[in-house]
């Protein structure tokens, strides 16, 4: 028997910003969700089943949202799961409240991520004193900046890509009302001028601390079918992992991002990424993550990925944009980041973005990845049903 | 240091606590606000009956609720259990009773600590009171613990009540706090009792030679044990870098300094250390260095450069 077609008829985020002290963390999933709800046009009594994901939990300080938000969720009386898997949480768990709804348990699911990083240290929940073993000297930027060199020096990319991409992803937020980040004044010699943080990333580089939220109403084909709202189909989603750290890992472009990227490309017959797909959310947390992404999931070939970036290809008026919402760099509750992805994806092929939509997009990528670049979750979503 | 899991084995106690922050949203701040003023309030839900604690959103129809009632400070056990241990941070430093509490009005029970002087004296249907905290700032500690005795009224009608108070309490701190006793297993005891003779021992996987600094008693690629003990460095090559220049909270290191990956001499992947004795904006990719300990140290200090001719990036390029 062949897989029920998955439509996302709902999406609902909140309004991103650094704190929300007017609302629980009840109250922030709940506008999520409500609004996610209203998009769809359907009640709590229409939904069969919660997935929620956030961020780890000493990031936040709950350890059992799923039994926290039940009542605040609808998830009374119906199966609620919880999904784990560091910053790609949102992702992988928009995946599994999928799969539910391919693999017909459920017909109608209600999927959510969030975080509320100002109630929280997420620097803190990184660095914990583990006894005999020494202290990161760096931070989470410290941490990813040397990975950042290693492409520069593999890739022969001028210094100025990243904050091209910083700029990009500013400008874009400014045509996103939820985006955290607006600021009206950027310009590029402003992300230039910059305090280098960790060397190579200054902080216009760096992503923001956010508090959000972000769900999704996945259903059937019969729930598309009275969908008030074009939906986005899911033609092919896949999850990859690979430990933190082992002799052979490349950091620059791990090994389980191209296996994952190959897997949702095989799955929505996808045979040229870069022709076919018209727009990609990707998870770009530090501004040369993209074109390290845009290699890893195929989108240009090993050492070319900055050439996109500097010709203009992933502008919002380019061939291939990324992050047209502005992405983790203008947003980012850590565990909604990843969410926040893939249902910007299912918006630019329903034609729902509003000043930050492609025009005409079809086929969207939806990217997440986690953890010490060892968790990778991909959609693709497409404005027809899948084919078969 | 030395545990019962093995002489060589190391073991420490590992404390993980943060004070958290919570915004308590319209519904909790009113409950928490009126525990500072000596009032205990609940939410009607749908069907009608009244929740003490309240929460936002109807357990039964998901509908958001705001329609805040007073119950009575007084209650009936619905069910206990005797604490005859009490641990750090719990309501009373002496033995007391974990209850349910079903207070006059509330059709739920809210769980709290009865002072009593023995199981004895604990039943599920007796009625208690609130003994309130003398200092109260807008927690659920404003109530001290429940007592018994309670004249009251279990019949009583719960009162409609708005929930507005003069400075509501919209936060609290909810402190986290863990206790664990951490061990690092058999293959790193042994790396971090090497490194106290300054030497740098790895175990290589029988199955692809790789050599793991610091060992984790198992290859993850092969998934098979390693126990063949290899010395590696104590020279190394930077593979790569960045120059930090933000103070890090807890860490007495001047900005701006290098931090490194350096891949030891004979080891299958980089560890990470501080690059000194060079300008910081001297260090590149391939520079060789060593280990400069400090007295007393569990790791290098910091490693500075060994003088010898930069390593050719091909030599290297698998290790970053």
């Amino acid at each position: 028997m062949s897989k029920e077609p998955v439509a996302v008829v709902g999406v609902g985020q909140t309004k991103h910003v650094a704190a929300r002290h007017d609302v629980s963390i009840a109250g922030l999933v709940r506008e999520a969700a409500q609004r996610a709800l209203d998009e769809a046009e359907l009640t709590w009594a229409d939904i069969d089943a919660v997935v929620i994901g956030k961020a780890p939990d000493f990031f936040e300080g709950v350890m059992m949202p799923e039994l926290y938000l039940a009542d605040a969720l609808g998830a009374v009386g119906k199966p609620m799961l919880r999904v784990h898997t560091a910053g790609s949480v949102g992702g992988s768990t928009a995946l599994v409240a999928a799969n539910l709804v391919a693999a017909r348990v459920h017909r109608t699911v209600l999927t959510l991520a969030f975080e509320k990083q100002s109630e929280s240290n997420a620097m803190w929940g990184l660095s914990l004193p583990i006894p005999f073993t020494q202290p990161l000297l760096a931070g989470a930027g410290g941490f990813f900046a040397p990975h950042v060199r290693a492409y520069m020096r593999r890739t022969g990319a001028p210094d100025t890509v990243g904050s091209l991409v910083a700029y990009k992803d500013r400008r874009n937020a400014l045509k996103n009302p939820y985006a955290h980040l607006h600021e009206h004044d950027i310009t590029l010699e402003k992300v230039q001028a910059s305090p280098m943080l960790w060397d190579p990333i200054r902080y216009s580089e760096t992503c923001p601390s956010s508090d959000g939220a972000c769900a999704m109403i996945l259903t059937d084909r019969a729930g598309a079918a009275r969908s008030p709202r074009p939906a986005a189909w899911v033609h092919g989603g896949a999850m990859r992992s690979e430990p933190t750290l082992f002799a052979g890992k490349d950091f620059v472009s791990p090994q389980a991002g191209k296996d994952c990227a190959a897997d949702v490309y095989r799955q929505a017959q996808i045979a040229d990424p870069r022709r076919e797909i018209d727009a990609v959310e990707m998870y770009v947390p530090f501004s040369w993550y993209e074109p390290m992404w845009l290699e890893n999931l195929g989108f240009a070939a090993e050492g070319e990925g900055w050439k996109l970036t500097e010709s203009g290809v992933t502008e919002l008026d380019g061939d291939l944009p990324v992050n047209p919402s502005g992405g983790v760099l203008s947003t980012n509750p850590i565990g909604a980041s990843g969410m926040i992805r893939f249902a910007e994806a299912a918006l630019q092929v329903r034609g729902l973005a509003g000043e930050h939509q492609v025009e005409g997009a079809r086929k969207a990528l939806g990217h997440a990845y986690g953890g010490g670049s060892q968790f990778f979750a991909m959609w693709l979503v497409g404005a027809e049903p899948p084919a078969g | 240091m030395a545990g019962s899991a093995g002489p060589e084995v190391l073991r420490a106690p590992l404390v993980v606590e943060f004070p958290f922050t919570r915004s308590l949203g319209p519904v909790q701040s009113a409950f928490l606000t009126g525990l500072r003023e000596r009032t205990v309030l609940g939410v009607r839900t749908g069907d009608g009956r009244v929740l003490v604690p309240p929460v936002e959103y109807d357990p039964v129809t998901a509908e958001e609720i705001r329609d805040l009632v007073e119950v009575g400070a007084t209650g009936t056990v619905t069910t206990w259990a005797w604490n005859p241990a009490p641990r750090r941070d719990q309501p009373l430093d002496r033995p007391f009773a974990w209850v349910l509490v079903q207070l006059d009005g509330a059709d739920t029970a809210l769980l709290h600590a009865l002072d009593a002087p023995g199981p004895e004296a604990v039943h599920s249907g007796m009625r208690v009171r609130v003994r309130w905290a003398a200092e109260r700032t807008g927690a659920i500690t404003d109530i001290a613990c429940f007592e018994p005795g309670g004249e009251g009224d279990p019949g009583r009608r719960p009162e409609p009540h708005s929930g507005a108070f003069s400075d509501p309490v919209t936060g609290i701190v909810a402190a986290a706090r863990l206790d664990y006793t951490y061990s690092p297993g058999r293959a790193q005891s042994a790396y971090i009792n090497a490194l106290s003779a300054r030497r740098t021992v790895g175990e290589r996987c029988p199955s692809c030679r790789k050599v793991y600094v610091p060992p984790r008693g198992a290859c993850p690629t092969c998934g098979v044990a390693t126990e063949e003990r290899v010395e590696v460095g104590p020279a190394g090559t930077v593979t790569t870098y960045c120059i930090v220049n933000i103070k890090a909270k807890n860490l007495d290191i001047e900005v701006p300094y290098v931090y490194a990956h350096i891949a030891l001499d004979g080891a299958g992947l980089a560890l990470h250390g501080r690059i000194g004795g060079i300008p910081y904006d001297q260090v590149r990719m391939g520079l060789r260095v060593e280990p400069v300990w400090s007295e007393g140290g569990r790791y290098p200090d910091h490693y500075r450069p060994t003088g010898e001719p930069d390593a050719d990036y091909e030599t290297y390029k698998e290790l970053i």
